[in-house]
């Protein structure tokens, strides 16, 4: 059994962060992740992100993982398990983890999940054929394998998402036919709709996917436009010839194991599906449990690594580790200014259902 | 395909290795998924699903979601797409949920 004041179930943006926070404040951390290399999603997001330098704003999503993963690796205080899938969290405070064809148990004083999220699907004729790929998925194979993902694509989503993969397609030399989009306007930033339209791709806004076509893979699609009530306007129908379709459509956190942990979690439409309930530092429902990133809502990269930073800084806090309030509360403030405005709307609603 | 010209990434070309795909001998980069290999040499396909024998290729590509498991030297359910490739690796199609048993 092995002993920890912290353990870390995910090495993404928000378990990095919070790694090196706690450990700076004198925590001992235990890092479980799943793949066999650090910084999570980041690895694949080759866009500049925005925001403030204080969070990386200018800097590419995989240089601030190259960033974090040199800083965990050089601290002493931080152990990394590779290729460790954290499997349950038990009455008895023991964490278990499936690692090199054994298992590993470690009993945490606190613990942090910060796990991420899943891909959503949406149902429509054939979504189940070769071809049809999830948003992140082409954007791993493309921007870390290096593997073009076909030479025609319709993209479904017209989120940031949606926009940024789609510009990072036609980077690569793919074309991109559409993005379609259902609601009535473009749900991502608009600087990056323009660049899109700039370069020839229509924005179809209330628009659905019908079909897929192909009997083993993608050959095309059916799309229509869709009324008020996002129903399909009969007489609408187009088809488009494609090899790909990828879906932008939204990410679930992959809350598994704060399930598994008898956490209290809420169904938040505005946060991506079912969260848990936490306090104002992150702290589930299970004493001693805390959340982080996407796990705890969907938002992006920035939010994920100050969440991380706060949830570390309170479970060192929770043990007896000297953390100063000051910067805790700042932390604080600076999530809540990227939350400012009308794009952080849907996120305030979402969290003002789930924090107690 | 392998994507050559890249305006911001430069990708690293790595050793190329022999690997054997449904009796067909196959070329790939060294320590890339075996799912990014596939995908280069044209195949989409990657299983069929156990009821409906619907074709299946890969969709999260950073193992959730169980659409490319294969059998890949004798053992089933591998996610194809987060295990690296290496020499002379045999690579499978499954059949149905595959033995726990077989590769172990």
């Amino acid at each position: 059994m092995l002993e920890t004041d912290l353990a870390i179930v995910g090495a993404g943006p928000a378990g990095l962060a919070a790694a090196l926070e706690a450990a700076n404040r004198g925590s001992n951390v235990i890092i479980l992740e799943r793949d066999e290399w650090l910084g999570g999603q980041l690895i694949k997001q080759t866009h500049q992100f925005f925001g403030s330098k204080n969070e990386f704003a200018g800097m590419r999503g995989v240089d601030i993982a190259s960033h974090f993963t040199e800083l965990v690796e050089q601290e002493k205080k931080i152990k990394v398990f590779k290729g460790a899938t954290a499997l349950g969290y038990y009455e008895d405070g023991v964490l278990t983890a499936a690692y090199k064809r054994g298992m590993l148990k470690i009993k945490p004083r606190t613990l942090l999940i910060a796990a991420g999220a899943l891909e959503k699907m949406i149902p429509f004729i054939n979504n189940d054929l070769p071809g049809v790929y999830g948003a992140g998925a082409v954007q791993t194979l493309m921007n870390v394998y290096g593997i073009a993902p076909g030479e025609r694509v319709l993209m479904v989503g017209a989120g940031n998402i949606g926009l940024i993969v789609s510009y990072q397609l036609m980077q690569a030399g793919i074309e991109v036919e559409a993005i379609i989009e259902a609601a009535p306007q473009v749900g991502g930033y608009w600087v990056h709709a323009s660049k899109i339209r700039r370069m020839g791709v229509p924005i179809k806004t209330r628009h659905t996917i019908l079909k897929a076509r192909g009997t083993r893979e993608v050959e095309g699609a059916q799309i229509c436009e869709i009324d008020e009530n996002w129903d399909p306007l009969p007489g609408t129908e187009k088809e488009v010839s494609v090899d790909t379709i990828c879906l932008a459509v939204g990410l679930s956190p992959m809350v598994e194991l704060l399930w598994q942990a008898g956490c209290q979690m809420q169904l938040s439409p505005h946060l991506g599906g079912y969260v848990p309930v936490r306090n104002g530092n992150l702290e589930t429902t299970v004493e001693g449990v805390f959340i982080a990133g996407d796990v705890a809502g969907i938002e992006e990269a920035t939010s994920a690594i100050l969440e991380g930073q706060l949830a570390g800084l309170a479970a060192a806090q929770k043990i007896g580790f000297e953390v100063e309030e000051e910067k805790i509360q700042s932390i604080k403030a600076n999530l809540k200014t990227l939350r400012a405005g009308p794009v952080g709307e849907h996120i305030r609603q979402g969290l003002a259902g789930v924090e107690r | 395909m392998r994507i050559k010209n890249h305006p911001i990434i430069s990708f690293v070309e790595k050793k190329e290795v022999n690997f054997r795909f449904d009796g067909k001998n196959l070329r790939g980069q060294a320590g890339e998924p075996i799912a990014a290999a596939l995908h280069n040499a044209g195949i989409k396909v990657l299983r069929h699903s156990p009821r409906h024998n619907r074709p299946r290729g890969f969709f999260c590509a950073i193992g959730n979601c169980s659409s490319c498991l294969m059998v890949v030297d004798g053992k089933p359910n591998v996610k194809i797409c987060v295990t690296p490739l290496q020499e002379g690796m045999r690579v499978e199609y499954q059949e149905g949920k595959g033995d726990i048993d077989a590769g172990n």
